[in-house]
């Protein structure tokens, strides 16, 4: 049970924030192209999903999962969005990244008048609190599964 | 629970079979006098509403029909456009029919030559070893999910979030598109798969499966 790393963008596609806790295979291209891809990837399945809905949809796009990860999704309704990658074991992590978005981001950078909101996060205190708060989730534990 | 279509994906990202079971229709007709209070604009050859949400008619809901004739892409069936037939005061009042687009064959085509694409991205950003592709794609309305075959084909199925036993749906249809479409003598590997006992067993599989059956070992 463990978490792989966590982004961050804002709408416009600037990834602000990015960490990881236990990444074992590295995409293979820079972390700039890394973030872009990314970002493509989320904002081309979201197009695709709401594309495809068979109904109206109220939230969107929320997961999806490959055979040794699972993304998770949360986007704040003014585009921000959220992305955790886990292993399989975490169904569900929408709760979380509403955490990670209302007590930590909101509280600690947009409440922050000396971060900007546009480029990257240089908030420490952040970066810290993020860091915690992912090792004390339930399903993270520092030994990978 | 249900199962709401089949997708199949050969090797380039070329879609080869569509098969839609079930679509809910979400159809909202109105009769509105002038002046209309939906902002309504075009976008990709149909009329859509941009703002003004109201009564079931939501953003993104496209105009079906107009006093009962159902319109062609941007215009009426008669040919006038719809954006300056409803400027017009003189046309109320008038009965418009919204709802969700239904996808057209070429954009069907589109979204699935982008899922293969996508499908290979979710597998280059893993951060783990040895990952698929995209297996399993959730929303709060549908959940799709893909199974790619060693030969590269994709069999992909949206179905409802609840929907069990989908895996091994999945992997029936594979057997029937082995059965029906790969041993058909007059079936080319990768073209467009237009043989009717693949239709027909592939329509059997899903009520199976909606009915949360299980599939016999000979079935």
């Amino acid at each position: 049970m463990t978490v792989h790393n966590f982004y961050l963008f804002d709408r416009n596609g600037n990834c602000l924030f990015y960490n990881e806790w236990n990444r074992k295979k590295q995409a293979g291209i820079s972390k700039e192209e890394e973030f872009k891809l990314m970002y493509g990837m989320l904002f081309s399945i979201r197009s695709f999903v709401s594309k495809m809905a068979p109904l109206d949809m109220k939230d969107g796009f929320l997961s999806f999962q490959t055979s040794k990860y699972r993304l998770h999704y949360y986007e704040t309704p003014s585009g921000l969005k959220l992305v955790l990658n886990t292993d399989l074991s975490v169904s569900n992590a929408r709760e979380t990244l509403q955490h990670i978005y209302s007590n930590l981001y909101v509280e600690l950078v947009v409440k922050n008048p000396s971060c900007s909101s546009t480029q990257t996060l240089d908030s420490e205190l952040f970066s810290s609190r993020l860091d915690s708060f992912i090792r004390s989730l339930p399903f993270y534990s520092p030994r990978a599964a | 629970m249900v199962i709401f279509s089949v997708y199949v994906v050969n090797k380039a990202g070329g879609l080869i079979y569509q098969y839609d079971n079930y679509v809910p229709r979400t159809e909202v007709e109105k009769t509105f006098s002038y002046p209309l209070d939906l902002v309504l604009k075009h976008h990709d050859e149909k009329v859509i509403v941009s703002f003004g949400q109201r009564d079931g008619i939501k953003v993104g809901h496209a105009v079906l029909s107009i006093n009962g004739v159902d319109v062609v892409g941007k215009s009426t069936a008669e040919g006038k456009d719809i954006l300056e037939y409803l400027k017009d005061p003189v046309n109320y009042p008038v009965s418009i029919r919204f709802g969700r687009a239904r996808l057209s064959s070429n954009e069907k085509l589109m979204l699935a030559s982008m899922f293969h694409s996508l499908f290979a991205i979710g597998s280059q950003l893993s951060p783990e070893v040895g990952s698929s592709g995209i297996e399993m794609l959730e929303t709060d309305v549908f959940k799709l999910h893909c199974f790619q075959t060693l030969t590269g084909i994709k069999f992909i199925v949206l179905a409802d979030p609840r929907q069990a036993g989908i895996d091994a749906l999945l992997k029936k249809i594979y057997e029937i598109y082995s059965d029906f479409a790969l041993k058909n003598p007059f079936y080319s590997l990768e073209m467009p798969i237009r043989c009717e006992l693949f239709d027909q067993n592939l329509k059997g599989a899903l009520e199976v499966a909606e009915k949360a059956g299980n599939f016999g070992a000979g079935s």
